[in-house]
């Protein structure tokens, strides 16, 4: 039978026509931000620049394509419909009557459905590993400035450590089948998830300890929600099982919180270190607070704006990282619709067709490309405070 | 100075020690181990089989007295066959069957399972080809790299800063795998000028077409990196009372550029090039994996993937020596070129 194709014209509109969800979410969410921009702090400030817009544009356009895959992408990401094999841009699938849009890759699967279902999971775990790395960072990175001395020392010492290891040496030691059969992944797991739950609680402790009526409330919650957490992420034991992890997943997931807290660490010891001698510093000192109050309190937030920006950084180099495990095939399961894994096995065949291999490249390279504009905005505007 | 140097080798040798002993423990665990009996001995090799095997070849030994044998500080037996009598581990490697000081001090890096030679004659080959690579990449990388950084810091906020700083963002949000993909689509399937494939280069020698694409997907990630380093050094230095100063005396621009930012400004970069090393280590298994260029990358990949444990212990240990010596030039650089850190 012969397969009908859909002309340079018709992908064009019928791609756009696909992530409506997308655009309207983006008309809404960025036309609510512009006109209410004067109130909105440093996220209004971003819509005074063309590179601010693009950044945060990006952004969200990738993140409203993650919420709304289903909804997108025409096929399954897994399907496998044999007629579409090695498919061409834009050809008919006879059954459903709908195209494969970017075309189909040696599998037969729908090489769009992949690349709309594999930005929920870089967008999934690049944040989510970041987001604990800061918090291992932060927490280890405030005592080695504020204190200095030995711990500084140790501490500084395990980083460098840990900074003197190629990444892809990291990845190729601690993402493999045989680690998974031995206890390292879920202790580092065990270890690496208790950051945060300490980092609340002394949060709270150290502001609310003389106000009874709050700090039960808040200390009660921290450890109710980050048990649930700990329990469902390290153990895959969550009692209602909405939050678990497979071992492969946990695996990289680790992996990659292992290999960035060491740069956060830095950084926050560095800040630490210089914001500890400005004046309200010491003010605090003089009233007798404790230190992990000045700590947390003082320094942190004052260390806000360098931390965003290398939070906004170190999302992209996550998602980085995340593409060169997916391109080594390490964790990941050989069928996931990631981005790394996609130009793996495009790149294996770029010889014979070279359409498979475009749109996970430049999928992954334009959410870097977003939250870099975003970073380097952020960095002009609070620079201008 | 010297002091300096001599405190950092010692962290640097403090540093190496702490590293391999992790390496060496996370390539022994127990399923490395079992595979790798696995394979010597049959597919179908009983739980007690593999023990014995691995006792035999001296597997078994306690942690710190293997390290010891790897490092070449204790001395190391040979292995076994069933009668007790000595064999060497592996019958593609003579290795001596005295008992005898034979590790990485003394030049002996163990057997590749994967190559069936030994270690050192598949690393260093292997270490002078991605040195080639790396040359050439330095050639191209850090010139461009400097001239744009140094263009658009030199007048901040104008158009030039304005294109060339975007420009160098787009370059640092391009992983080698992405660059290579989109290099090879459309100066090899496209264009058809240069080769998708650096295989030839290995044995035929290094041309034109077989060697430019590696070379500048591997540049293109680091130019944007150094190049924002040295706008952002460029910058600072240009907001300098030193530099108003030349202007006011009716210096011409580019002399001011030339003879008075330029030197203070190339300090920062310094650096970062130095500290780029360990990262392009990264972008050297990319592109190599991907060009099938059989240097250093290549052979840690091949290393990994087949469980050759003693290549991979061999690859960790250049590796992380290239990352700490790199440090440590940089360091002393750094402390040498400005004139600001005077180490006591």
């Amino acid at each position: 039978m012969q397969t009908t194709y859909l002309d340079a014209w018709q992908i064009v509109f019928n791609v756009v026509a696909r992530f409506w969800p997308v655009w309207l979410a983006l008309v809404l969410v960025m036309g609510a931000s512009f006109a209410t921009r004067k109130r909105l702090g440093l996220y209004g400030q971003l819509y005074d620049s063309g590179v601010g817009v693009a950044g945060v544009g990006i952004c969200l356009f990738w993140l409203f394509t993650a919420i709304f895959s289903s909804t997108i992408a025409p096929f399954d990401p897994l399907g496998q419909l044999p007629v579409m094999k090695d498919a061409l841009p834009g050809a008919v699938e006879p059954q459903s009557g709908l195209a494969y849009l970017f075309g189909g890759d040696k599998l037969a699967r729908d090489i769009f459905s992949r690349m709309v279902y594999g930005s929920q999971i870089v967008l999934i775990i690049a944040p989510a590993a970041t987001g604990f790395a800061l918090m291992v960072g932060i927490t280890l990175g405030l005592p080695a400035g504020y204190y200095g001395g030995k711990i500084d020392a140790v501490l500084s010492f395990l980083a460098n450590l840990v900074l003197a290891f190629p990444v892809i040496l990291l990845f190729y030691l601690l993402v493999t089948p045989g680690i998974m059969e031995t206890p390292i992944p879920y202790g580092m797991a065990g270890v690496f998830f208790l950051f945060p739950i300490i980092f609340f609680c002394v949060l709270f402790w150290t502001r609310y300890k003389k106000r009874p009526d709050r700090i039960y409330w808040l200390m009660a919650l921290t450890l109710v929600l980050g048990g649930w957490v700990y329990a469902g992420l390290v153990f895959n034991a969550d009692p209602l099982h909405i939050i678990r992890m497979s071992p492969n997943q946990l695996n990289i997931f680790v992996a990659v919180v292992f290999a960035s807290s060491p740069g956060v660490f830095r950084i926050v010891r560095g800040l630490t270190m210089d914001i500890k001698t400005r004046d309200y510093v010491a003010a605090a000192q003089t009233r007798g607070e404790s230190p992990w109050y000045i700590m947390l309190w003082e320094i942190l937030p004052n260390a806000r704006g360098p931390l965003i920006v290398d939070a906004c950084l170190r999302i992209g180099y996550t998602t980085i990282l995340l593409g060169t495990l997916g391109y080594f095939g390490l964790g990941l399961a050989p069928e996931s619709p990631d981005w790394g894994t996609a130009i793996k096995d495009a790149s294996r065949l770029l010889r014979q067709f070279i359409h498979p291999a475009l749109p996970p490249t430049i999928a992954l390279m334009s959410f870097v490309l977003g939250l870099n504009l975003l970073a380097d905005a952020l960095r002009e505007q609070s620079m201008k405070d | 100075m010297i002091s300096f140097i001599a405190r950092r080798l010692a962290t640097m040798v403090f540093t190496m020690i702490c590293l391999t002993l992790v390496v060496f423990y996370l390539v022994n665990l127990e399923p490395n181990l079992k595979k790798l009996a696995l394979a010597q001995t049959n597919s179908r090799a009983t739980q007690a089989e593999v023990d014995s095997w691995l006792v035999r070849n001296g597997y078994r030994e306690p942690f710190l007295k293997q390290y010891g044998q790897w490092i070449g500080v204790w001395p190391s037996q040979p292995g076994r066959n069933e009668a007790g009598e000595p064999q060497p581990r592996f019958n593609y490697c003579d290795e001596s069957l005295e008992p005898k000081l034979s590790g990485v001090l003394q030049g002996n890096f163990g057997c590749s399972t994967k190559f069936r030679t030994t270690v050192a004659k598949k690393l260093f080959p292997a270490l002078e080809a991605t040195g080639i690579l790396m040359f050439f990449v330095l050639l191209v990388m850090v010139p461009v790299s400097l001239l744009i950084g140094i263009l658009a810091g030199m007048r901040e906020g104008s158009r030039t800063d304005r294109v060339l700083s975007v420009a160098s963002i787009a370059s640092t949000a391009t992983p080698e795998y992405v660059s290579g993909v989109i290099f090879t689509v459309i100066f090899a399937s496209w264009l058809g000028w240069l080769n998708g494939s650096a295989a030839s280069a290995t044995f035929d020698g290094i041309t034109f077409t077989n060697f430019t694409l590696p070379v500048i997907t591997l540049a293109i990630y680091g130019i944007g990196y150094i190049a924002r380093m040295t706008r952002a050094s460029m910058v600072e230095v240009m907001t300098q009372q030193y530099i108003r100063t030349a202007r006011l005396k009716g210096l011409s621009f580019p002399t001011v550029v030339i003879k008075h930012a330029l030197r203070n400004a190339l300090i920062a970069p310094f650096t970062v090039i130095m500290l780029q090393f360990p990262w392009l280590l990264t972008g050297v298994v990319v592109v190599e994996v991907m060009f099938r260029y059989q240097g250093f990358g290549y052979t840690l990949v091949e290393a990994a993937g087949n469980n050759d444990i003693d290549l991979l212990l061999g690859c960790s240990l250049v590796s992380v020596f290239i990352v700490l010596i790199t440090q440590l030039i940089s360091d002393v650089g750094y402390a040498y070129l400005n004139p600001r850190i005077r180490v006591q």
